[in-house]
């Protein structure tokens, strides 16, 4: 038996560095990032485009070519350090113990063979199956994420299908082996506003059947509190804020978080309202400011900001920041917040 | 798909009638009276305007063109006046040395590039894929006749290993067949082979990079599997593409190497009849190697479609 407690640690990334080597010398696309992952949690992992979310997730896989990366630090599944396993100990995990969805399903499935074919293989690989008796699972998986008349469409090529049944063939295919931790690198970013619920909703119903731990990788924040539990937000490679969703949500302690959370769409506010952009674009990765990485975009920073580089400190029981100032910050937003919240609260 | 193979097959007609026009004007273009080649400078005038009257030259040349067109068109292609047999005979009489020429040629070149290409682009940027693309730019650069001769005086001459020229029809035996082919073939597929390598390497490298093959190694799929099974199926439809295009200058090169070798082909058969101005074997036989051109591409793309499934089914 496994995930008794919700409490039992999964997956723990611990400090963990990617350094590409480019033909313009070596880059550092995620810089100390840490979080844990408990059996049957959801974390999200949030951010702008670029700041490190698909190369944090794609390490717990390894999927990196590897000839170009280095890392740094450990990612402990199970406490075994995944860095640290041999090629074959690897293939072991993947897809079995570890499976991923990624964000686009029109790119993701091999366009040659037929959806059965490939989630067949991923069967055959991880369980003592015959051809016979994986080729009925593979109709079950797909008849678990509701695309209709699976018994045909195990037969089709992805091109046959659409977005969002391409997408559920990902999922039944990323979960056939019933995996003990899914990530899942934006899953819905691809997919028009209907199917995106619909698809979120699977993933958190299989979920809780499996009692799977979830990363859900995203830069919606609607994604967000819709099905996480726990949050990271990433700047340029760092963790920059690590909080419960309901704290994130009513108490963002990072000006970063605050600018993200301002510049959701409100569907009830008034029309006329400008929507918030946070000023200032992301640096490169080739141009990383010394000091806070968000500096030059922050309306608070000072010397200090500037010069020194935050550590992420935990905060109260189980919030994490990085920020020189969060405590002033959160002092002088204290009224301002309180009413944001309640004209929240009176609108939804 | 019946209709679409009916669709391309009668697309032929154009392409002939192209075909036909150039090859009729090219002949009558190029200096040289055949009456008065064929019965030698010994010849009397007055010989020689009989012969023209009998072949028809006296004529205005669209009516010559528009007679010959219109028998082609019924499957006659002419009678040789050299050989005194009709051209369609005498070309497929000879077609069976290059087809096997080419053939050969071709598979030797697939089964070579196909397997150094998967390993170059797996290996990319290491001493095996420097070493593998230099030999292939040396296989592109290499003219086919220069290597046969090359391969003549070191295999067949200095080592002694296979004949140094000449033809057995396969009633010789297979082996016999292929043991005089096999240097020929050389000789025409290294520059095939070499491009079918670099188109390799580089399909490979592309797919390699789609996003289907991070899926594939996300669920734990070995290494060898993705390149065979995931990569290489869906690098082959470029693949195709470059030797189907190639296949035609591989016949076109058989002429040359049909040469070197001494292989009674069609190269042979054409060049002989320039020599000769042996007109209606030279138009016809050009003609039937457009049709065949025509044949062997879609042939290829009947292949797209066993390959591709998007391709099989667009098409229905
Ligand atoms: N193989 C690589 N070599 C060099 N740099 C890379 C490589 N892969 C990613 N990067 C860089 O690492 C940074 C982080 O990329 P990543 O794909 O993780 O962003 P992301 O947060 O997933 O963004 P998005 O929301 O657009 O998917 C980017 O600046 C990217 O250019
Ligand atoms: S450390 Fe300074 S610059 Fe960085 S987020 Fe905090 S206040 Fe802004
Ligand atoms: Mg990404």
């Amino acid at each position: 038996m496994r995930g008794d407690t919700m409490t039992e640690l999964l997956l723990e990334v611990k400090n963990l560095k990617v350094h590409f080597e480019t033909e313009n010398g070596t880059v550092t696309a995620v810089d100390d990032v840490s979080f844990s992952v408990k059996r049957g949690e959801t974390v999200g992992v949030v951010g702008e485009s670029g700041c490190g979310k698909s190369v944090t997730a794609e390490s717990i896989l390894r999927l990196l070519n590897e000839k170009h990366t280095n890392y740094e630090g450990n990612i402990l599944f199970e406490e075994k350090d995944i860095l640290k396993l041999s090629y074959s100990e690897l293939q072991k995990v993947r897809g079995n113990d570890i499976s991923m969805i990624f964000q686009d399903p029109m790119s993701s499935l091999n366009p040659v063979y037929t959806v059965g074919n490939q989630i067949v293989e991923a069967l055959l690989l991880h369980q003592n199956l015959t051809k016979k008796e994986a080729e009925s699972k593979a109709v079950e998986m797909l008849k678990l994420t509701g695309i209709p008349l699976p018994e045909k469409r195990v037969n089709e090529y992805p091109h046959e299908l659409s977005g969002g049944m391409r997408q559920r063939v990902m999922i039944a295919m990323a979960l056939s082996c019933k995996p003990k931790l899914l990530i899942a690198d934006e899953p819905t970013t691809a997919l028009d506003v209907t199917t995106q619920s619909q698809i979120l909703d699977l993933i958190n119903e299989l979920k809780d059947e499996f009692n799977m731990g979830t990363i859900m990788i995203t830069h919606d924040l609607g994604v967000v509190a819709e099905v996480c539990t726990k949050v990271v937000v990433m700047y340029l490679g760092q963790v920059i804020e690590e909080a419960s969703v309901e704290s994130i949500f009513s108490s963002p302690l990072h000006p970063y978080t605050q600018g993200l959370l301002k510049s959701i769409p409100q569907i009830e506010g008034p029309r006329d309202e400008k929507l918030y952009v946070i000023e200032g674009k992301v640096p490169t990765l080739t141009q990383i400011p010394k000091g806070c990485r968000f500096a030059p975009r922050c309306e608070f920073a000072t010397e200090i900001c500037r010069d020194k580089m935050p550590q992420l400190e935990s905060y109260e029981n189980d919030l994490k920041v990085r920020c020189w100032h969060f405590k002033d910050i959160q002092e002088k937003r204290g009224g301002m917040n309180g009413s944001r919240n309640e004209s929240q609260t009176v609108n939804s | 798909m019946k209709g679409y193979i009916l669709k391309r097959l009668l697309s032929l007609i154009p392409v002939l009638l192209v075909v036909a026009v150039v090859v009729f004007l090219l002949m009558h273009i190029t200096p040289g009276d055949p009456a008065a080649v064929i019965l030698g400078p010994e010849a009397s005038p007055a010989e020689v305007a009989e012969l023209r009257e009998e072949l028809g030259l006296n004529k205005p040349p669209i009516e010559q063109f528009v007679s010959w067109f219109g028998n082609v068109l019924q499957g006659d292609f002419g009678t040789s006046i050299f050989m005194k047999q009709p051209v369609s005979q005498a070309f497929f009489e000879h077609l069976g040395p290059t087809l096997s020429l080419a053939i050969m040629a071709q598979v030797l070149a697939i089964v070579v590039a196909i397997p150094l290409g998967v390993l170059a682009a797996k290996f990319r940027g290491s001493i095996l894929d420097q070493t593998f693309m230099g030999i292939s730019l040396l296989g592109i650069s290499v003219p086919s006749f220069l290597l046969g001769l090359f391969l003549i005086l070191l295999v067949g001459v200095e080592l002694k290993w296979l004949p140094v020229a000449g033809y057995k029809s396969i009633d010789a035996g297979l082996l016999n067949h292929i043991k005089y082919l096999i240097l020929p073939a050389i000789a025409l597929g290294s520059m095939q082979a070499a491009l079918i390598a670099r188109m390799t390497r580089s399909s490979m490298l592309d797919v390699l990079n789609a996003n289907y093959i991070k899926t594939a190694r996300s669920k734990g799929v070995k290494e060898t599997i993705i390149v065979i099974k995931h990569t290489l199926r869906n690098a082959f439809i470029p693949i195709l593409t470059i030797i189907g295009q190639t296949f035609g200058t591989l016949v076109a090169g058989a002429a040359v190497v049909e040469t070197v070798f001494n292989i009674p082909g069609i190269g042979q058969l054409i060049i002989n009849s320039v020599e000769r101005r042996d007109f209606a074997v030279i138009q016809g036989s050009v003609l039937l190697i457009a049709v065949s051109y025509v044949l062997i591409n879609l042939v290829i793309d009947l292949l797209y479609g066993v390959i591709d499934p998007r391709v099989r089914l667009g098409r229905k």
